[in-house]
């Protein structure tokens, strides 16, 4: 069972990764016994497990995943919300809130309107059609504080770390709330601009350095290293 | 030229290569801020720009296929890429070259895996000076692979010509023109699949034959040429962070 390359190397489509009876994981795919990369990505190898982690790519939805979004249309029953995936977003009526809201007698705008940013979960997509959301859950719905940073999704698992490593991390150096979308919306809400400030630099950082090793290390660094030169 | 020989009696064509010698080749990725994927490349005189949107919403509707993504190109010639002013309008060759090179390109990607989208390229040809096609889809499939659109394999093109009796690789415009013969082609390197093959001419069956082995090892460098264009774009930060210890 070859495998021509190392954990953490730099792979393009196309790219024979090895042979045998290695298991599949993503962005990979066998023809005649051989196992190629799909992406441009890096090589992860667990448990005989190929895994190809991308470096760009659409935002695909899942079921259960929490993403944020803006409202771009308001219909008879149900807002039209757009989550950075290939297809629109619905959030019907009675998913919108945790109090019920009537689309018959009520003004579905008064809840959100064309422009809102908001927090919701995936609940159903099957890749035919469009995805679905709800908003009826604690800590979902409009965002009306704080700022919105926008990374390619593909980056998101970076930001998270493992089990999240790093987004622990940086919230606790920076004292800000932050809520991911794993389509690649960062929700921030800090005791001050400054801090926000603090934690918009150290996502540029990781979503540039996103393919080298040590970054949680270095993230920390800089961060400490900031806050120093702050009064 | 008239009167003038395009290749010397050694073997030395008009710009100075040997018959099977490719033109210096220059490849950048991800050089537009607003697109999904884009790259330029540079083959001698002939300078491309290719940009890739999506998978995306496809408007107007009836036109998403509910298996798979369709797959829009655009092949555009600048109005400033010839020496003539050309009508910025779609001419009747660049609708031609956008569905070959759509086609080209297609097979080497997992349409399935969104189904009811769309994947725009859009081909702009910069400055012209032969086997744009090629270029293009050489500049095309880099795009795609900047995108993160799951794909078989690169795609590489590089046009074979016969001028003057000779078999030459990677065509000019002046080869273009005053040869007998222009074959256009592109593969998946890697898979060693042909995804297009034109021939603008008439070839023996021998010298088809080595025609498209002269193409293969042209698309070779090429294909090489283009994984590393891929590479090097994150290798280069990769390398100063490690030495620099963070």
């Amino acid at each position: 069972m070859p495998l021509y390359f190392k954990d953490w190397d730099l792979v393009v489509p196309g790219e024979l990764l090895a042979e045998g009876n290695y298991k599949l994981g993503s962005n990979v795919y066998k023809e005649d016994g051989r196992i190629y990369s799909n992406v441009v990505g890096i090589l992860k190898l667990t448990r005989g497990t190929i895994n190809v982690v991308p470096l760009s790519g659409p935002y695909i939805p899942k079921v259960g995943d929490l993403v944020i979004g803006e409202v771009i249309d308001v219909t008879a029953s149900s807002y039209v919300v757009d989550i950075r995936a290939p297809h629109v977003a619905f959030l019907h009526a009675s998913e919108a809130s945790t109090k019920p809201i009537n689309p018959h007698e009520e003004d579905l705008r008064k809840l959100y309107d064309v422009g809102d940013m908001i927090v919701a979960k995936v609940i159903a997509f099957d890749r035919a059609f469009n995805p679905s959301l709800t908003c009826k859950e604690r800590g979902l719905g409009k965002i009306t504080r704080g700022r919105i940073i926008a990374i390619p999704a593909v980056k998101v698992p970076r930001l998270i770390g493992r089990r999240k490593s790093m987004i622990t991390m940086i919230k606790s150096e920076t004292g800000c709330e932050i809520v991911v979308g794993q389509n690649g919306y960062i929700w921030v809400v800090g005791k001050t601009p400054e801090d926000e400030d603090l934690v918009a630099e150290a996502i540029k950082k990781i979503v540039e350095e996103a393919h080298v090793t040590g970054l949680t290390a270095r993230i920390m660094k800089m961060l400490k290293d900031k806050k120093r030169r702050q009064p | 030229m008239a009167g003038e020989r395009l290749i010397s009696s050694d073997g030395i064509r008009h710009d100075g290569r040997r018959l099977d010698e490719l033109r210096p080749i220059k490849m950048a990725v991800g050089v537009l801020k607003n697109a999904d994927g884009s790259a330029y490349v540079e083959q001698g005189n002939t300078k491309i720009l290719a940009a890739v949107y999506g998978p995306r919403s496809i408007h107007p509707r009836h036109l998403a296929y509910p298996d798979r993504a369709r797959v829009r190109c655009r092949y555009h010639m600048a109005p400033f890429s010839v020496e003539v002013r050309k009508s910025p309008a779609p001419s009747r060759r660049e609708i031609e070259l956008s569905k070959v090179i759509r086609e080209a390109l297609s097979h080497a990607i997992f349409l399935e895996q969104f189904p009811a989208t769309a994947i725009d390229v859009f081909i702009e040809v910069l400055e012209a000076d032969g086997s744009t096609r090629c270029v293009g889809i050489n500049a095309a499939s880099l795009a795609l692979a900047d995108a993160g659109i799951p794909m078989k394999d690169l795609v590489a093109a590089c046009a074979v010509g016969k001028v003057e009796g000779h078999l030459v690789v990677d065509l000019t415009d002046l080869e273009d023109k005053n040869g007998e013969v222009d074959m256009p082609f592109a593969m998946m390197y890697g898979r060693k699949k042909i995804t297009l093959l034109q021939l603008d001419g008439i070839l023996s069956y021998e010298e088809l034959c080595k025609a498209v082995d002269l193409a293969m090892t042209a698309c070779e460098k090429i294909y090489a040429m283009q994984k590393e264009a891929l590479k090097q774009r994150y290798l280069a930060l990769r390398k100063s962070i490690e030495e620099g210890g963070g």
